[in-house]
């Protein structure tokens, strides 16, 4: 009964929204804002993490590549297809639902106990729009994160391949290029476009429809965090089946 | 003026304001006193139209509040100004930015108005010179008079303040209140205020309700609450043993 509440009202966040938007001379330094915040305060630990598994699942390949009849280019090859369809999109979202998610469920749900949002409701405002959409449009540039961790996956392979000595540069790359199909690029950001619409609205339902005070703050965070996570990873699991399967 | 008729709100089974019936005048401090859980907040956000309820009717001049049209709504909201219990201000925007928010949402004024606008209320606060530091920085007493400033900004016909004394040592909650007197007669506005302070009832209770229970147990003013007979309202006023020793000398004072 409460989820089915909790979807209702979820649904109907969505549509707040665009509803009544906030002038955009003051909408407009919100966004730079959730900018800033929240895509470029990410990319340093998605490049970070993105760049060492990918030298993990290099050399993970050529670890379990013990027959010598394998090509040598498969490693560049299988690093190149778990990073592009699974790691940058899914794990990486994954990631930020913890980082960015929490951040916008304590910001929004602080707002919410201190009564910000109420302030913002006298003065007319429509508090779902102001504070949500702003996210919203930030994290359209969230295809440029994930777009950053593929590319850096692939090349911490390729380091991990050489400096480790598991392989040569030309075969890694040859690997890279081989078999390469169009669309699981255009899967792949089907999948990022969709978790960054997750990662904008669940984590700040979470925040704006908090009760209680600082406590309960820190576990609307916490939940919000498990129920991005789970709404992903079952989304990513509807996406593949229909896309690929 | 605002005349509020057969008031009743519910959270789901919680009945919580049960037919409320009164009216607060212009150019006063209206007190809406009780015990935590009362009532007082619930029905303040419901003169704010932050709240529906269920039954009876809220009028501003006589304008009954839910019979507006949206932009009628959005109007009156304007002419409204509330001091929230912990202050509320925007924790990322500037004391300045903060007071000059429902400028930049209400009117289309130009930047240098809007500052000119803020320093004249901030200084009518008797904050000068706080205007480019954050919320966190300033003291409780500090982030009450930005909220004040903040709400009479936009010159309110209505002015709204739920437990403007929550958190204040004593001396600063008696500014504070002044403050509110004096804004409210000053520009003629009509101010109510929610309160568990007795130093408020006394200072500014011109007109004072009692809730009790969601219940509207008894009305007056700071001259007669002292002398009613109603059992729930004595119990509150003398809950402190400061006012029963207070009581006492005036009661052998009259007997000599
Ligand atoms: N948003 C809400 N949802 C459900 N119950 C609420 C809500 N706000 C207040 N209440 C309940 O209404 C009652 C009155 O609260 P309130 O008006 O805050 O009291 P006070 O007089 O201390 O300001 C309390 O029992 C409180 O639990
Ligand atoms: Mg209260």
């Amino acid at each position: 009964m409460t989820y089915l509440h909790n979807i209702g009202a979820y649904f109907i966040m969505i549509k707040d929204i665009f509803r009544r938007p906030t002038k955009w001379s003051v909408m407009k330094p919100l966004i730079f804002k959730d900018i800033d915040d929240l895509i470029i305060g990410s990319l340093g630990i998605v490049a970070f993490i993105s760049f060492f598994v990918g030298g993990v699942v290099a050399i993970q390949t050529s670890l379990n590549m013990t027959s010598p009849i394998m090509p040598k280019n498969l490693v560049g090859f299988a690093t190149r297809q778990s990073i592009i369809l699974e790691f940058a999109p899914t794990f990486i979202s994954i990631i930020m639902a913890g980082k960015v998610g929490s951040f916008i469920t304590s910001s929004i749900g602080t707002m919410r106990v201190t009564e910000q949002i109420d302030a913002l409701e006298v003065m007319g405002i429509n508090a779902i729009n102001y504070l949500v959409f702003p996210k919203f449009i930030a994290l359209t540039l969230y295809p440029f994160v994930i777009s950053i961790a593929m590319f850096l996956g692939v090349v911490g392979g390729l380091m991990a391949s050489i400096y480790g000595g598991y392989g040569t540069m030309e075969d890694y790359l040859e690997g890279v290029r081989l078999d390469f199909i169009p669309f699981h690029l255009i899967y792949a950001f089907i999948k990022t476009f969709v978790f960054a619409f997750l990662l904008a609205t669940i984590p700040s339902f979470y925040g704006y429809f908090m009760k209680g005070g600082a406590l309960e703050v820190g576990k609307a965070s916490t939940t919000a965090f498990v129920w991005t996570s789970v709404v992903i990873i079952l989304v990513n699991f509807l996406l593949t089946s229909i896309l690929l399967g | 003026m605002i005349e509020v008729k057969d008031l009743e709100k519910s959270f789901g089974d919680a009945h919580i304001l049960k037919g409320i019936t009164t009216t607060f005048e212009k150019g006063q401090s209206n007190l809406i006193i009780g015990q935590s859980g009362s009532g007082k907040t619930v029905f303040l956000k419901c003169l704010l139209g932050l709240f529906d309820y269920e039954k009876g009717s809220i009028a501003y001049e006589g304008k009954n509040f839910s019979k507006l049209s949206r932009n009628e709504k959005i109007d009156l909201r304007s002419e409204m100004g509330m001091v929230f219990q912990g202050s509320a201000l925007f924790d990322s925007m500037t004391i300045a930015e903060n007071v000059m928010f429902p400028l930049r949402m209400f009117t289309k004024q130009s930047k240098s108005e809007m500052e000119d606008r803020a320093n004249e209320v901030l200084k009518r606060v008797n904050l000068d010179g706080a205007h480019q530091k954050m919320p966190s920085e300033a003291s409780g007493g500090m982030q009450k008079r930005v909220a004040i400033a903040r709400a009479i900004v936009n010159r309110p016909k209505y002015l709204f303040c739920d437990e403007p004394n929550s958190g204040l040592d004593p001396k600063t909650a008696i500014v504070i209140d002044n403050l509110i007197q004096e804004i409210t007669e000053e520009f003629n506005i009509t101010t109510v205020v929610n309160t568990h302070d007795m130093n408020s009832v006394m200072e500014i209770g011109k007109k004072i309700i009692f809730l009790k229970d969601g219940i509207l147990e008894w009305e007056g003013s700071n001259e007669t609450i002292f002398k009613t007979e109603n059992e729930a309202v004595t119990n509150f006023v003398y809950s402190s043993e400061l006012f029963r020793k207070v009581r006492k000398m005036y009661i052998e004072e009259d007997n000599q």
